[in-house]
């Protein structure tokens, strides 16, 4: 239920674009929702970060999957419990650029009846590493809309993605990478009755929205709903130096995949989507782990008023004279 | 605020990066930068319509190129009707270039504003020689 109403949120997103385009409102579609969706990105992720910074961390609650630092004899993992700077850097790279932590994903399975069994269950991993290792070097490719002269390195990339030199347009590996994979985070919800069973509407929406522009991505690339890219990126030329143009005749579906990808943005800042800023911001991964070395003071702490045995000598020191009880100090 | 400095950094980093459309050209000085493609035939009698429509040609032109390469390596069928009855011989040197001689001022101009790779045609065929 949660993944068709997911679904068909999209499908009006589309047909909304669609007779948007169709009623003429190309201003609408192709100039200020796009700058408001670049605003709420922009300004609605720095935003939700300031707010995450603010929150005090009372405990040290780094995850720890290794040997802690302690003694000099006993053998320390850096990376699996780092007590450094450059440690946390180490395993934080890690966890962003590889999904260390997800790489270590088990299955829990039951064999014969009573019998628990674990095993290893790397799907999740190397499908959400395709995924957003192509997701990214796809955005990066699009750069050439924005940028003139188009620098460098996305020559490279474009021509490492289009290495295999199949079709004309040269066919993207990232393209095709970035498709399978979204459809197998899809299926795994769909199909795996645990994850069916927490899946929310926040999880399936943006999976069938990112589907759904990278299928109207490919459509216009390799099919004849081709739109001229000049226009195009006269228009996204105009977009970054504030003097937007919509150039005549772009293709409907040029407006369809600009307005997905504005819901994107908008939506962006207040989704699960924000795990691009969040993973930083975890506790468990970026701080270090040197609780023996160094105390970690909890924000919360207010001043405790004590009264120490000291306090209380200094209090009825005269009263303690007269009856004659020892003093610690006279 | 806890970490200031380091959050920051790091907000520093991603304003950096995602207001890079907004900056980038602005920087190079080539933000209203438009490709004009030469026809050099364009007044010329018989050589000012081409084999097929002009938006078609914008947006699709690779996948005529295609089909020619295709049909005329494999099955050497050279013969090209256009929508508007004209026969043509299906050849990139011959027929494409007999009015678009001018690669560096007609296929670069816009192939360099797209950073499209063209190499799909001029690593079997030679370029022309043009005078600068």
């Amino acid at each position: 239920m949660k993944a068709l109403y997911s679904f068909f949120a999209v499908i009006i997103l589309i047909a909304l674009a669609y007779l948007g385009i169709t009623a003429d409102m190309t201003t609408f579609f192709g100039l200020v929702l796009p700058y408001i969706a670049a605003a709420a990105f922009i300004f609605g992720v720095a935003y939700r970060i300031l707010i995450w910074a603010k929150s005090p961390v009372p405990f040290k609650i780094t995850t720890t999957c290794g040997q802690q630092k302690s003694l000099p004899w006993i053998k320390n993992s850096n990376l699996e419990s780092p007590h450094t700077t450059l440690g946390v850097i180490g395993r934080m790279a890690l966890e962003v650029l590889f999904f260390r932590s997800l790489f270590r994903n088990t299955k829990m399975s039951l064999k014969d009846g009573p019998k628990i069994v674990y095993g290893e269950n790397k799907w999740l991993w190397l499908a959400g590493l395709v995924f957003h290792w192509s997701f990214l070097i796809v955005i990066i490719r699009h750069l050439r809309f924005f940028f003139e002269p188009v620098p460098e390195f996305i020559l490279l990339i474009q021509s490492l993605d289009g290495l295999l030199e199949i079709y004309v347009p040269v066919l993207y590996m990232t393209g095709v990478a970035l498709l399978m994979s979204v459809t197998y985070l899809y299926l795994r919800r769909a199909l795996i009755p645990q994850i069916n069973y927490i899946s929310l509407i926040s999880d399936y929406f943006p999976l069938f929205l990112i589907m759904a522009i990278a299928i109207t991505g490919a459509l216009m690339r390799y099919t004849p709903l081709r739109v001229d890219i000049i226009k195009v990126k006269e228009l996204a030329m105009g977009l970054g130096s504030f003097n937007p143009v919509v150039p005549e005749g772009i293709g409907a579906i040029f407006f369809i995949h600009l307005f997905l990808i504005s819901v994107l943005l908008i939506y962006f800042p207040m989704s699960k989507l924000m795990h691009m800023a969040g993973i930083f911001m975890s506790p468990t991964r970026n701080m270090k782990n040197d609780n023996r070395m160094k105390r970690h003071i909890n924000p919360w702490n207010y001043p405790v008023d004590t009264h120490s045995y000291e306090d209380w000598e200094d209090e009825f020191r005269d009263v303690m004279k007269e009856a004659g009880l020892p003093l610690e100090k006279e | 605020m806890y970490d200031a400095s380091k959050i920051i950094l790091g907000i520093l980093i991603f304003l950096v990066l995602a207001t890079s459309p907004f900056w980038y050209s602005k920087a190079t000085g080539q933000s209203d930068y438009l490709p004009d493609p030469v026809i050099l035939t364009k007044d010329t009698p018989g050589k000012d319509v081409c084999v097929m429509p002009t938006d078609y040609m914008r947006s699709s032109h690779m996948d005529l190129l295609n089909d020619w390469r295709n049909s005329v390596v494999r099955d050497g069928e050279r013969k090209f009707v256009s929508p508007n009855g004209h026969e043509y011989k299906k050849s990139l040197s011959n027929t494409c270039m007999d009015c678009h001689a001018n690669k560096t001022e007609f296929c670069d101009k816009c192939h360099n504003y797209m950073a499209v790779d063209d190499q799909t045609c001029w690593s079997c065929h030679v370029e022309p020689k043009e005078e600068l």
